[in-house]
């Protein structure tokens, strides 16, 4: 289980190397996404996960809000 | 594994840059005036108004500590007595927007309500700036 973290945290871990990950479909990622986040949508996760993020950094998921 | 739980919506709300084709669209937060006079429930009415009408300004965000909107004063409201606190003079709980909100959108809705200006906040109702009407319509006549 992920563990649960706040926009300042995001931030934190940033900078220091986390990969953003945006889980969205592709159009709402296109309009607009956080910047340096990666495109995953969430069907495609299990498939492309190790081709596409570095194993060796932290990854952030993220999508619109809560819901 | 993180997860951001707030999600993108949270980011823009809190005024921070995205990137993407909606990205460099006019919104609400790029157009507000950042350097909009603000001031606190206590002070003096009068003071108030001497200082920032000598600024150019005829409305003034009431603020906490913390940036935080608690009202708001227009003129009709800084031609009141000089004498009043701020907090008994002012419009509390003025309607605000997010950053993100588009200018096409908040150009409909302060026509719609004949509003001069509104505030933009974050989520958390801290200022991000003075949205005037007239910057608005501007903005949307050179997208044009």
């Amino acid at each position: 289980m992920p563990a649960e973290i706040r926009r300042d945290e995001v931030r934190r871990l940033v900078d220091r190397g986390a990969q953003l990950v945006e889980v969205l479909p592709s159009p709402e990622y296109e309009e607009d996404h956080i910047p340096g986040a990666i495109h995953l949508p969430l069907r495609k996760i299990e498939t492309r996960a190790v081709e596409v993020l570095d194993r060796k950094r932290a990854v952030i998921v993220y999508c619109w809000d809560t819901a | 594994m993180y997860d951001y739980v707030d999600g993108k919506l949270d980011w823009m709300a809190a005024g921070l840059p995205t990137e993407g084709t909606n990205a460099m669209l006019p919104r609400a937060g790029n157009t507000a005036r950042k350097d909009a006079p603000t001031c606190g429930l206590k002070d003096r009415l009068g003071e108030v108004r001497e200082r920032v009408r000598t600024q150019g300004w005829d409305s003034v965000v009431v603020v906490n500590e913390e940036r935080v909107v608690l009202g708001l004063l227009r003129s009709a409201e800084l031609d009141k007595d000089a004498d009043l606190v701020v907090e008994r003079a002012m419009r509390p709980g003025p309607s605000t927007f997010r950053p993100y909100v588009s200018l096409h959108e908040m150009a409909h809705f302060m026509v719609e309500h004949k509003l001069e200006n509104t505030p933009i906040t974050t989520s958390d109702g801290r200022l991000v700036g003075l949205l005037l009407t007239k910057d608005v319509l501007e903005a949307m006549d050179k997208a044009k």
